[in-house]
């Protein structure tokens, strides 16, 4: 008789982490890395001095500038004038605090959630936080990541643990093989799309089963990225051999002794057979076409061959929403996503702006040309994404289309640095909310992939990038 | 903390779901480190395109512009961390949000600066819904959350569920931080086993 009952890896992950229970019965949970940018880690600075408290473990506290950062090649401090006074007070609290700041200027700049795993500064197993609702995007590596606010960040940097209750388990099993120039981005979308806006509110969810495990490490990361676009407090993949591949050698990480060490221990980081969990979702992946967000939240989503939904063909309790964002988004229902005129593109943020997605981008790029009419945007994800890409060549693929190709940061995702649409502009976009206004003032978005943006780009219309490479476009 | 006992204040419906924090607290197009939280909160919805103040805006008509509780739908607050979507709330003397759900992140936020999330069940939120659009800013409701109750035109007392250590936590105006600075001696006693257990999660070095 097993005197063990079988366990899930988010559970084996907390038990490690729990360092005990407070008396308001929440558990204080460990966080292994903890990463800061400059919009909201003033405030946490600012408090820490005030009460005269200081930060326990710098050491395993890092710090990047990439929501306000300006992305014009040549860029400074004043670039973007709303960002300067934040860069500086993070840069201030930084060394006040002996924190590992990646400035505006670092070869290693980039946004928090590219920087920490190409530098092997998150690791399989391991817990993270970021004041940022898009912290378990690591968990592509396998790792626990919650996003926080200014006080528990503070409260982070105190004491080294969240006070939080145990969340809810639940799998997503991916099953199938994705298709030719569908991505996890066209997966998560579908997901969303099916489970809501908050259908994992409360859940850590699990990402298994074959489409998930065929996932390179990048888009295992697209996965988790928008995991809390449908309300989940944290995301992952279980580790395997692709994501110690993937992390073997990254300067952050364990090297030598210490790597076959934790080699060994990571190796063991897997759901038992037979663990329970409170949810248990599936999702048919082999069908599955390139996706598109038609509305104003990232459940409204279509598949790029579908139509702007009828009123009737929408749940009851979601018509309102539906009515009101035909009204911004400024399209009738019935109207085939494909072929809308589009005066923006935007590639790049969190979700979709590591390499692959570069390449991704640039493979349907490469000879042609960026529609008349049409301001198309790269943003690397990080300085050494960036600078990858241009050995590879990808910046001239893009410029000689008609792409700006500008410094790594947030970019246009939220606009924090100033760039930002025109009123009425129909953007498609590789990040992870279309809420309205976001990317500018009355700005509409499309949320998809790297390859459809791409297409869209070229077109100047929103497009199948399978009929793009097929020369039927 | 500032704690919470009970608020008395106007009941404004905006009665949509999935109002998220970019809306709640959008980001300002020229900010700064101190920022106007009053004038942030809804500042998007609160305005026309000219600049000028939208007069539909719920909490821009008369009986409901010093309103101190909120009522709004399903999954309030979802979307980005900001603690901004709590402190623009603060800033406008609105000290509870009463809801069909919230996102998680941003509860989280309300606890830690005082401000009462309140969840009713379908029938409760329904009931009290309608009596908020009755009473339409002619007289206030009152949240204790001593008794757990709101109180108010329309109808009795509707009780209300909170976990007994959230509810704690506001009426005490705990310091969260304090409260865990009291495990220090487990913290670092972890931080010791761990460094045996798993180095490389104790350590971050640049290996080059």
């Amino acid at each position: 008789m097993p005197t063990t009952l079988p366990q899930t890896l988010f559970d084996k992950i907390w038990d490690f982490h729990c360092v005990g229970q407070r008396a308001d019965g929440r558990d204080l949970l460990y966080i292994d890395r903890h990463v800061l940018h400059e919009l909201h880690a003033h405030h946490a600075f600012a408090q820490l001095q005030k009460q005269q408290r200081h930060v326990h473990r710098p050491d395993l506290t890092f710090a990047v500038q990439d929501h306000t950062v300006a992305t014009k090649p040549g860029r400074d401090d004043d670039t973007n004038p709303s960002g300067t006074a934040f860069i500086k007070a993070m840069r201030e609290g930084c060394r006040n605090n002996g924190i590992r700041l990646f400035d505006i200027d670092d070869p290693e700049q980039g946004i928090s959630h590219v920087v920490a795993p190409e530098l092997g500064i998150v690791l399989p197993g391991a817990t993270h936080a970021v004041p940022d609702s898009h912290a378990s995007t690591v968990g592509g590596l396998g790792a626990l990541a919650f996003g926080c606010g200014t006080s528990e960040l503070a409260h982070i940097l105190v004491t080294q643990v969240m006070a939080l209750k145990r969340p809810k388990r639940m799998r997503v099993r991916l099953d199938g093989a994705l298709g030719p120039h569908v991505h996890a981005k066209d997966v998560a979308l579908r997901l969303i799309a099916e489970l809501g806006v908050a259908g994992a509110r409360g859940y850590v969810v699990e990402y298994a089963g074959a489409a998930a495990r065929a996932m390179p490490i990048e888009q295992r990361m697209t996965l988790c990225n928008l995991n809390i676009e449908m309300g989940g407090r944290s995301g992952f993949v279980a580790p395997d051999e692709a994501t110690f591949a993937w992390l073997a050698g990254r300067p952050y990480g364990p090297q030598g002794a210490q790597w076959d060490r934790a080699l060994a221990y990571w190796r063991t980081l897997k759901s038992d057979d037979g663990a329970a969990f409170d949810r248990e979702v599936v999702l048919d992946c082999a069908s599955l076409e390139p996706q598109i967000t038609w509305g104003t939240d990232p459940s409204q989503v279509v598949g790029i061959s579908g139509r702007v939904p009828e009123p009737a063909a929408v749940d009851p309790s979601r018509r309102a929403a539906a009515e009101s964002a035909f009204a911004y988004m400024g399209l009738e229902p019935g109207t085939p996503l494909a072929g809308l005129t589009v005066s923006r593109v935007f590639i790049g943020s969190c979700t979709n702006s590591r390499l692959p997605d570069l390449q991704t981008a640039a493979a349907v790029v490469r000879g042609r040309r960026v529609a008349a009419g049409v301001v198309a945007m790269v943003v690397p994800g990080s300085s050494s994404v960036k600078r990858e890409a241009e050995a590879a060549g990808l910046d001239r693929v893009f410029r000689d289309a008609g792409f700006f190709w500008g410094e790594s940061g947030c970019s246009m995702c939220a606009g924090g640095n100033g760039d930002r649409g025109q009123p009425g502009e129909r953007c498609v976009s590789t990040t992870n909310r279309n809420f309205e206004n976001r990317q500018g003032p009355k700005v509409r978005t499309h949320l998809a992939s790297p390859a459809t943006a791409a297409a869209t780009a070229i077109a100047g219309r929103i497009t199948d990038v399978r009929q793009l490479l097929a020369g039927a476009a | 903390m500032q704690p919470f006992t009970a608020h008395t204040g106007i009941a404004a419906p905006l009665l949509k779901d999935d109002i998220n924090t970019d809306q709640i607290a959008p980001i300002m197009h020229s900010r700064s480190l101190k920022e106007d939280y009053k004038a942030m909160l809804f500042h998007r919805a609160r305005h026309r395109e000219d600049g000028s103040e939208d007069p539909d805006f719920v909490l821009n008509k008369p009986q409901f512009r010093a309103a101190g509780i909120l009522v709004t739908g399903q999954n309030f607050g979802a979307g980005s961390s900001r603690e901004s979507a709590v402190w623009s709330m603060l800033a406008n003397d609105i000290r509870v949000v009463v809801a069909k759900s919230f996102a998680d992140i941003y509860r989280e936020n309300c606890l830690q600066n005082g401000v009462l999330p309140v969840m009713l069940g379908p029938q409760h939120a329904d009931v009290f819904i309608a009596r908020v659009v009755a009473a339409n800013g002619a007289a206030p409701f009152t949240v204790d959350l001593v008794t757990q109750r709101i109180s108010g035109p329309g109808g009795p007392d509707i009780a209300f569920e909170i976990s007994a250590a959230d509810r704690t936590r506001l009426l005490e105006g705990l310091d969260d931080i304090g409260m865990t600075l009291k495990h220090m001696d487990e913290i670092v006693g972890w931080e010791r086993r761990a460094a045996t257990a798993q180095p490389w999660l104790q350590a971050t070095q640049d290996s080059r």
